[in-house]
């Protein structure tokens, strides 16, 4: 809870000392507030055109039966009082004045016209518990997977570096064997620089290049086509040049001649 | 809980209420209250009320990464697959078993395999850390990879993310990064012709390839200034640049009016 400044709780507290004085002093004149409400409400009354103050009369002997029923439905805001409905039931009010009228109707504002409505509030839930126990499971599970797997399987460390000895085949990290395996079919600028710049350089401008704004899959076919063959050509070279590379960078089956791949 | 352990009478009884009388003495203390900030579950009298589920986002530095609520559709594990959560758990990971590893190693031609090969005959749990800093440093590229392809099938790169997709497009090739400097670290066969095969790819930049080969290596050809260089750039310079990227990353996707829409 926020903290009430200790200016603003002394001010409130003076407030309510002073009003509750005034309430014991005005305790013996019982009836003053009334006449108070009703001069305004008298003060009004010349000022409401004769054939409304008819019509509300004829509304109200209709609905006199229904009691209090509520104002403003239908997402109108009508700027009429809650306090008609209540004298209903139990004769003319003190505050009333000649028709039961305690306010005008000035006018009926339509939501939307004035205020800028807001989105409808959206479906929400807590982060604690509902997000964060999937993402503490979730996690576990990835550390699990990786102690278990880390257990069992033992990082490569070969022979230390030899630059007399050069391996055959050499070959890159796999994250870059799909970018090795084009070095087989171009210049090596246009395989090493170009195409990875183009790649990359595309995947950025993504959200600039693709105008469409809907996000449904039905309306973005082409989007989603390209990037799939992107992906597709990405994991198609890497797969080639991790286990179809033997000696050489010669074309190989890793079945026949057994895998040139380390990770 | 000291309350369902309680039996009728007995030593047993005694010592659950001296437990309980213990307990709360030490969550009323000033020590207690002033470590455990409201919403805590261990503060006294924690109950599951929504403002205490709203307080334990708010006040905790590592969970307000996250809104108090999120949209229903967002903690659905099928929308996400925790793709980048996961990154981001990898990458703490990472970090973690990185900075145990450090312990242990020289970045010198002459010394960096043999304290390698030391760490994993002759250190307690060595062999078993590299190996998970070594997985989960695969397992990060793919899932950095996963993460943007989830995220692209998912349009969530349309207005207002264009620019979250930029950053997260730069910390994909920072993952790249940081894994390929990583690799030349253990100085084996494998680490030198891999990083040779990469490095050689580079120095086929147009205009400036050969500029940029001579920085990255510190020289002309691999040596042990590259691995001086490359250490650096593995343990300080690219995690601290990551980092940052990662802080706009997460910032913006609240900023952008968090995770993307239902389809």
């Amino acid at each position: 809870m926020t903290e009430i400044p200790e200016h603003l709780r002394k001010r409130a507290e003076e407030a309510k000392a002073k009003a509750a004085a005034k309430a014991a002093e005005g305790a013996p004149a019982e009836a003053a507030p009334a006449p108070a409400a009703e001069a305004p409400a008298a003060a009004g009354d010349s000022k409401i055109p004769a054939h409304l103050l008819e019509r509300a009369k004829a509304a109200r002997a209709k609905s006199a039966g229904g009691g209090a029923e509520a104002s403003g439905g239908g997402g109108t805001a009508v700027a009429t009082a809650a306090a008609p409905a209540a004298p209903v039931a139990s004769g003319p009010p003190l505050a009333a004045g000649p028709g039961g009228h305690t306010q005008r109707l000035l006018t009926v504002v339509k939501s939307g016209s004035i205020q800028d409505v807001k989105a409808s509030p959206q479906d929400k839930v807590h982060v604690w518990p509902h997000l964060l126990s999937i993402e503490f499971v979730a996690a576990l599970f990835c550390l699990s997977f990786l102690l278990v797997f880390s257990i069992f399987v033992n990082a490569p460390l070969l022979e230390l570096a030899d630059y007399n000895k050069t391996p055959n085949p050499s070959k890159a990290p796999w994250y870059f064997l799909g970018l090795q395996e084009m070095l087989t079919m171009f210049h090596p600028m246009v395989a090493g620089v170009l195409l990875p710049g183009i790649g990359m350089g595309g995947l950025m401008l993504a959200p600039y290049i693709d105008r469409n704004p809907s996000s449904k899959p039905e309306d973005r076919k082409f989007a989603i086509s390209l990037f799939t063959i992107f992906m597709m050509a990405c994991a198609t070279l890497t797969i080639i040049g991790s286990f179809f590379r033997g000696p050489g960078q010669l074309f190989i089956f890793p079945w026949a001649e057994g895998l040139f791949f380390e990770l | 809980m000291a309350k369902t352990m309680q039996n009728k009478g007995g030593p047993g009884a005694r010592l659950n209420e001296k437990m309980a009388e213990l307990t709360d003495t030490v969550q009323s203390s000033q020590a207690w209250n002033s470590i455990f900030r409201p919403g805590s579950i261990f503060r006294k009298g924690y109950t599951d009320s929504p403002r205490n589920r709203s307080y334990v986002i708010m006040n905790s530095v590592l969970y307000h990464l996250h809104p108090v609520k999120v949209k229903r559709h967002a903690v659905k594990v099928s929308y996400t697959l925790c793709l980048g959560g996961l990154s981001f758990f990898l990458f703490i990971l990472l970090t973690v078993t990185g900075i145990f590893l450090m312990f242990f190693y020289r970045p010198t031609a002459a010394q960096a395999w043999n304290d390698i090969y030391a760490l994993q005959t002759s250190v307690t749990f060595g062999l078993l850390v590299r190996n998970m800093h070594r997985w989960g440093a695969h397992l990060m590229v793919l899932s950095v990879f996963l993460h943007m392809a989830r995220v692209f099938y998912h349009g969530a790169y349309k207005p207002p993310r264009e620019f979250n997709w930029v950053i997260g497009v730069v910390l994909l090739l920072l993952t790249l990064l940081l894994s390929f400097t990583g690799y030349l670290l253990p100085w084996d066969q494998l680490a030198l012709w891999a990083v040779t095969v990469g490095t050689n790819m580079m120095g086929y930049t147009p205009v400036f390839g050969n500029q940029v080969r001579f920085v990255l290596l510190g020289g002309a050809e691999i040596g042990s200034d590259t691995l001086l260089r490359w250490y650096v750039l593995h343990v300080l310079m690219l995690p601290f640049v990551i980092v940052i990227f990662m802080a706009i990353h997460f910032w913006r996707v609240r900023k952008d009016g968090g995770i993307s829409g239902p389809l």
